[in-house]
């Protein structure tokens, strides 16, 4: 089974990477860019029949290992 | 006084730190990240570098390896534990230091020689400094801009768990002296006990006149009191 894992910081955390990137695709010209957030993306493929069981594997490694809570959230979505 | 330094793929100021220890008249060993058992020790050092170099997030792999299950378990019976740089990293990604350490506001990597505060001179660390104290001690870093909870860091302040504060050359705190954009310009803090220490500047770089000042030997002088 396959899901896709994406990490993003928390909206009142500062992400000065994405405001670069924001201010050069303003630049660019695009003029209706309202705001932009990167993060992290994991694709994981885990042996496990059971959907349930294996979003609750994907959780636990969120929170042990691939996502820092106290700065960034994440969402799960199978593929 | 024994001392332990832990070493990652990746760690590069393990040298610097074993050099200002023995220095200083500890009896250092160095640990590879690899072993299951620490050598008696009654200080532990994390050294700064880029561990496993910064993949996922600065600190993270490391927080997680073999060795590191022995620090916290040392931490927790009361041994001290000095993260510098990347080790202050890794002892937030541990969880015994809470908060993290964001990119530098300005998003370039700053290596400068800049004025702190001692905060607290009362802990193992730094009770050979005065209070308030301005030292001038080096930086190098990518991730120094310490973050945390609105909860965690009004503890911070009630508690005096600041070790040092960004200043000015004057002892002015202001945000003209912060460096990297840290949180009430956060330099380093202590875990409730006082046992553990984490800081973004390098002590260890300031222990001989030869190549820089020595505002960092108190730091080795309070530990070994």
């Amino acid at each position: 089974m396959k899901f896709a894992v994406t990490v993003t910081l928390k909206k009142d955390v500062l992400d000065p990477q994405g405001k670069v990137v924001q201010d050069t695709l303003a630049n660019l010209g695009m003029k209706s860019l309202k705001n932009i957030r990167q993060g992290k993306f994991f694709e994981i493929e885990i042996e496990e029949r059971n959907q349930l069981k294996a979003e609750e594997l994907i959780n636990e490694m969120c929170k042990k290992l691939l996502v820092n809570l106290i700065i960034e959230d994440y969402k799960i979505n199978k593929l | 006084m024994n001392s332990s330094v832990i070493v990652f793929p990746g760690s590069n100021c393990d040298r610097d730190i074993a050099i200002a220890l023995e220095k200083m008249q500890f009896k250092n060993k160095m640990v590879w990240h690899k072993e299951s058992k620490l050598p008696k020790s009654d200080l532990i050092v994390i050294p700064g570098g880029f561990s496993y170099g910064d993949y996922l997030r600065s600190g993270a792999i490391a927080g997680k390896s073999l060795i590191i299950n022995e620090v916290i378990k040392a931490a927790k019976s009361g041994c001290l534990i000095l993260g510098i740089c990347n080790g202050f990293q890794i002892l937030t990604e541990t969880g015994l230091l809470k908060g993290t350490l964001l990119r530098n506001r300005n998003l370039k990597f700053i290596n400068s020689d800049v004025n702190i505060k001692v905060i607290n001179n009362s802990t193992k660390f730094t009770s050979k400094y005065k209070s308030n104290q301005v030292l001038k001690i080096n930086i190098a870093h990518n991730e120094g801009n310490y973050f945390t909870d609105k909860d965690h860091l009004n503890k911070l302040k009630n508690e005096n768990l600041i070790a040092f504060q960004y200043c000015d050359i004057n002892g002015n705190i202001s945000d003209q002296s912060n460096p990297n954009g840290a949180i009430e310009n956060i330099a380093g803090i202590y875990n409730s006990k006082k046992n553990i220490l984490g800081m973004m500047p390098h002590p260890e770089r300031m222990v001989d006149n030869l190549i820089s000042n020595t505002d960092g030997i108190n730091l080795f002088a309070s530990i070994m009191n």
